[in-house]
């Protein structure tokens, strides 16, 4: 007998027979958990940059049309000559004198890159969680990780406040792969001392448009 | 089927082992410390989630449901999974499993992989199963990495080098990284392992991973961490293998938003752990070519056998009743014997086992009920381990001593008049015992009992004694 039939009649056995459908008594699991937020839009962008600093994060906040203006002063102050960014990511936003090369596939180049400037799919508030949908085109999985430093925007109109808001919107790109930031990497392996920085990028930063 | 859980068929039993971990101070310092911690940062997150029982109301529904419909709905994640471009492969057992993904990492021609933690794959001990393949496993979780190049083993679901000091660490690794002039600082400690493995994440063709979630109904797999050597693992190298307990499934995507809610406040007491990774089969030009699901059973349908424990296989796997426990916080994980340690080790080794090895472990508590409060999917541990005792003693695996008195208090207790009997006798017995009011020891195996206490002998009249004669006085 193959291991997959074995293991199904186990688990009739242990169950009591087989089950055809569950759709009635899934939809009967209590769930009076908030699916929503409370807070207005004003609130909901202050929770979201407070989440970030508590996680050591920087937040940048400037009006649309200063979104390159501002990766110009960061640049600077970091004394970065350019970043890697995604092949969609919108030319406007990238100011000149600084070079931006649209990603590349070779991990050692990533590996020894100045960084990473990518936008976002959505924002959950009251985790500071910025969620990314790697889509051919949008940041790469691995563009996103090896370099060191990632300095990401993020509009107000994509901040949810409540972790079920931010899954129902996760749920409608469900089969792309995601990945859910939260602060930069982080251990607490080592006498439970919290360490900003391990594997993944180790200095992650916000521009918050506002 | 022959189920494996780490090497705790032949662990020794807890106490056996337990009287050795509790003399050494170092250890039980560690683990205090860093527990103490946790707990702390947990308290703090949890309090300021005002529906935080109600998540785990539902987090408990969803896995009870999930665990009545689990042919179903593993049915269901393989159609999905396959349909993205997976491969699923079915494991009855630890050497079942450990053959199939052996057998995956030679047709690639490999001799390396790199691992995300899980701890699945200590319980069916694939490490050692690799190297003797010719295979090196890198653990890349700063924990297990600690664990591995100190040839020791995990003590914490969720920290598993918990036991080990900044000091142990860097004495570690800088003699297995050859780092002479290495640090004592976390930071140094830190910075040491992402030097040493990021060479390896960059240039290793197939990694291993667990995973925390896999969803039926999209086919997706979720693998919660900190570091970013799970993204690493998961995102760079051309073959993925995943092996996933057939319990890690949850019905449908938008049941994350209960499980990434309770999970990281209760596993590590932050709001959110900083990255989540979620992936559906494979993403043309993203990602690995080729992914491998292997789903294992070893013993988790004979914990879905019992109606009354099945609610051991809702684990999440976050580690707050090991940090809540003060026999766990007394002991550290080793002396369970098992990867499984603390209050849910307790049941759920046995159980994987058909009660057939680790007995002793469900006696491992004083059932004081610290692991059911903070349980994020209310595994109600304490009445577990209670039937679990009963179980051991009805399936004949109690001493026989042990089962002769317990047979014999029976009887005693059956009625008032045996129990009367049996009062009076026990007040002559216990006479050559009591000195001064207090019997300091007792005979044979009633000595155990006196070890460590004293105990007030049976007083001369027993309540019932003492009512039959209250009726007979006349009242004032």
């Amino acid at each position: 007998m193959s291991a997959k039939q074995d293991i199904i009649d186990r688990i009739r056995n242990a169950t009591g027979g087989s089950s055809i459908t569950s759709e009635i008594e899934y939809e009967s699991i209590n769930r009076h958990y908030r699916q929503a937020g409370i807070l207005d839009p004003a609130a909901r962008i202050e929770l979201f940059a407070d989440r970030l600093a508590d996680y050591g994060s920087p937040v940048y906040r400037c009006a649309e049309s200063e979104i390159a203006p501002t990766i110009a002063g960061i640049l600077t102050e970091r004394s970065k000559t350019g970043l890697l960014v995604p092949r969609d990511l919108p030319r406007i936003w990238l100011p000149d004198g600084f070079y931006f090369f649209r990603e590349s596939p070779d991990y050692h180049e990533l590996d020894s890159s100045e960084g990473v400037l990518t936008d976002c799919a959505l924002a959950i508030a009251a985790t500071g969680t910025i969620v990314l949908r790697h889509a051919p085109g949008e940041v790469s999985r691995a563009l996103s990780l090896i370099p060191d430093y990632h300095l990401c925007i993020v509009f107000p109109s994509q901040i949810v406040e409540t972790v079920p808001e931010g899954i129902r919107q996760m749920a409608s790109f469900s089969t792309l792969p995601i990945t859910t930031i939260s602060g930069p990497s982080a251990t607490s392996d080592i006498e439970m001392t919290r360490i900003k920085g391990v594997h993944g990028p180790r200095t992650l930063e916000v521009i918050l448009v506002t | 089927m022959s189920v494996r859980v780490g090497e705790a068929a032949t662990a020794p039993e807890f106490p056996v082992a337990a009287k050795k971990l509790v003399s050494n101070a170092q250890i039980r310092q560690n683990v205090r410390r860093a527990t103490d911690i946790i707990r702390n940062k947990r308290a703090r997150v949890v309090e300021e989630v005002d529906d935080w029982e109600q998540l785990r109301r539902a987090g408990h529904e969803i896995k009870e449901h999930v665990l009545r419909h689990l042919d179903f709905y593993l049915q269901q994640f393989e159609a999905a999974c396959t349909r993205a471009g997976g491969v699923v492969h079915w494991a009855s057992d630890a050497a079942e499993a450990n053959r199939i993904i052996v057998d995956l990492i030679r047709a690639h021609e490999a001799t390396e992989v790199i691992k995300v933690k899980t701890m699945t794959s200590d319980e069916i001990r694939l490490n050692p199963a690799l190297q003797a393949a010719g295979i090196t496993p890198y653990e890349t979780d700063l924990a297990d990495l600690i664990v591995q190049l100190g040839e020791d083993q995990p003590s914490h679901i969720v920290v598993p080098a918990l036991h080990r000091n900044r000091m142990e660490i860097r004495r570690i690794f800088s003699e297995k990284m050859n780092l002479p002039e290495l640090g004592y600082e976390p930071e140094d400690l830190t910075a040491a392992a992402r030097a040493y493995l990021r060479e390896k994440f960059l240039r290793v063709p197939i990694a291993i991973s667990g995973g925390n979630f896999a969803i039926a109904e999209t086919g997706s797999v979720c693998v919660v961490e900190s570091e970013g050597n799970g993204r690493m693992c998961l995102s760079l190298p051309r073959v993925l293998i995943t092996l996933i307990g057939i319990e890690k499934i949850i019905p449908k995507f938008r049941d994350l938003e209960v499980f990434l809610q309770l999970l990281p406040r209760s596993a590590t007491g932050e709001r959110m752990n900083p990255y989540n990774s979620i992936w559906t089969g494979v993403s043309p030009g993203s990602g690995p070519r080729e992914f491998h699901v292997v789903l294992l059973d070893n013993g988790r349908t004979n914990v879905l056998a019992d109606d009354f424990s099945r609610e051991t296989l809702d684990c999440i796997r976050c580690g707050a009743c090991l940090n809540a426990c003060p026999v766990y916080r007394q002991t550290g994980g080793h002396a369970y014997g098992s990867v499984y340690a603390g209050p849910i080790g307790a049941i759920l080794t046995p159980q994987l086992q058909a009660m057939q090895h680790s007995q002793s472990l469900p006696y491992a508590s004083s059932l004081c009920g610290a692991c059911y409060e903070v349980c994020p999917v209310k595994i109600n541990i304490p009445e577990i381990l209670v039937h679990l005792r009963g179980r051991v003693v009805e399936e004949g695996h109690a001493p026989i001593v042990e089962r002769l008195a317990m047979k014999a208090a029976g009887y005693a207790l059956e009625t008032p008049e045996r129990l009367s009997l049996a009062q009076k006798a026990a007040r002559i017995a216990q006479i050559p015992f009591t000195h001064d009011g207090v019997i300091r020891r007792l005979p044979g195996m009633l000595a155990g009992w006196t070890a460590v206490r004293d105990l007030a002998p049976i007083p001369k009249q027993s309540f019932r004694e003492w009512w039959a004669k209250r009726q007979k006085e006349p009242r004032l």
